[in-house]
């Protein structure tokens, strides 16, 4: 029988490496698997690329581990915002490296590397500085700059239902880059808030597929990053 | 000398020409007013880069859904025959050229219809671009609600953007404090002033020449 459920968080986190380059699930706030990213700081692997939209907000999830020094290098469409102060300043300290994708681009890299294709044309970016140094090709007489896959040693998901084969559903809004990253990466570590029976979920509702799931650990009350900064928590 | 529109006057006046059943992606700051003021008898459907369409007004607080959130992160609602969907299917909308209007803020616009609106350059700062340069080169049309001038009297409708640029001849309409002004093959030309606002105010503080009223 396929059963990838796991019984603790640590042990779900436990192989990813100094170095490992590991996408975040969620887009601000909404779909930010908190859980997997404070067992990955108590984990303490370093020297991670992160890909997520953003950087974190407040001194918790994923603002957090780059807080406590973890990542080297963020690939994101939009590093700041009016809750995030910790990328900021490390940025500013020349401590972190950031790589700049349109938020597109960056959804379809994560897309092409699930689905196996090296390589693409997109017109976001012709005409700015985002655009230089890239190889360019004009396709029914508009030009098209090319973009590579974007690949990952592990991903850290969040979800609402999973199944033991891996099977997943997501709430609203929260869904956002998940289930691409489900796809592109080697390993996928996620986090459900509900666990139920193969078979229980539609065959028709199933968002991710539970072939791009490896691990899968139930969280039942999982915390919400606005509610910690309400708080004002941070993490460790 | 007058005040012209004010924002939420100038966003009734968008609203205006965003036909009926658009699908529609709207901008931070004035072009989120849009929503309020759309004409009796017509439907827009409004997308959200992250990942919705139908997207509903704000909700009381005691009734926020966390998962519920727009590309601001504010959070929202959805209204009755909305749809969720992951980030990749939501740039293809946009990208893939289904999204109809969208309406943006801005730092500068050009009379070729260049559009600056996500950095200024300048070497401190943090470079953002979210999903800007994706909807400014998908969505067919590109409209512009600003103010005419910054804070400090600068002309933001210009001969050529001094910012990066987020893409270039993009923008077909653009609506300020003082008039609709259309991106044309002969650069800036007015189609409607405000209440009050006469020509020589608009040619006066506008950074690249403009045509008058046909």
């Amino acid at each position: 029988m396929i059963n990838k459920m796991y019984s603790s968080i640590p042990d779900a986190v436990a192989d990813i490496p100094d170095g490992a380059t590991v996408m975040v699930g969620g887009f601000g706030a909404s779909g930010s698997p908190i859980e997997l990213i404070h067992a990955l700081i108590d984990q303490g692997a370093r020297n991670l690329t992160v890909i997520n939209n953003n950087t974190g907000n407040g001194d918790v999830g994923l603002a957090a581990l780059i807080g406590n020094g973890q990542v080297s290098k963020m690939i994101c469409s939009f590093p700041r915002s009016s809750q995030s102060r910790v990328f900021p300043r490390l940025y500013k300290e020349g401590r972190i490296e950031l790589e700049l994708v349109p938020q597109g681009t960056l959804a379809e890299r994560i897309r092409a590397a699930g689905a196996g294709i090296p390589a693409f044309y997109t017109p976001t970016t012709v005409g700015t500085v985002l655009a230089e140094g890239k190889e360019s090709r004009e396709f029914e007489g508009r030009t098209y700059v090319m973009e590579p896959w974007l690949k990952a040693d592990f991903a850290l998901i969040k979800c609402e239902v999973a199944d033991p084969l891996g099977n997943l559903t997501y709430n609203k809004t929260a869904r956002n880059f998940s289930p691409l990253m489900c796809m592109a990466a080697a390993t996928t570590i996620v986090q459900t808030k509900k666990r139920v029976a193969a078979g229980e979920i539609d065959p028709e509702h199933v968002i991710t597929p539970g072939i791009f799931v490896n691990r899968i650990v139930e969280v039942p009350d999982p915390v919400h990053e606005d509610t910690l900064i309400a708080e004002g928590r941070s993490y460790p | 000398m007058s005040t012209g529109w004010s924002r939420e006057e100038m966003a009734a006046r968008a609203a205006l020409d965003i036909p009926d059943g658009s699908y529609v992606n709207l901008g931070i700051g004035i072009p989120e007013l849009v929503t309020r003021f759309v004409p009796e008898g017509r439907e827009f459907i409004y997308h959200t880069e992250n990942g919705m369409l139908g997207m509903g007004p704000p909700p009381a607080d005691a009734d926020r859904d966390l998962d519920l959130m727009n590309a601001g992160k504010k959070y929202v609602t959805a209204v009755p025959g909305a749809a969720y969907f992951h980030h990749a299917d939501s740039f293809s909308m946009i990208r893939g050229g289904h999204i109809d209007v969208c309406v943006l803020g801005t730092m500068q616009v050009a009379s070729n219809g260049d559009i600056a609106n996500w950095s200024t350059g300048a070497p401190d700062a943090i470079p953002a671009v979210g999903g800007a340069m994706d909807l400014v080169q998908g969505v067919k049309h590109i409209y512009v609600i600003t103010q005419h001038t910054t804070r400090t009297g600068e002309p933001k409708l210009v001969e050529r953007c001094s910012y990066p640029l987020t893409g270039p001849g993009v923008v077909s309409r653009i609506f300020t404090d003082l008039a609709v002004v259309d991106v044309t093959d002969n650069g800036f030309q007015v189609v409607e002033l405000a209440p009050g606002v006469t020509f020589a105010e608009v040619e006066s503080k506008t950074g690249a020449p403009i045509l008058p009223p046909a």
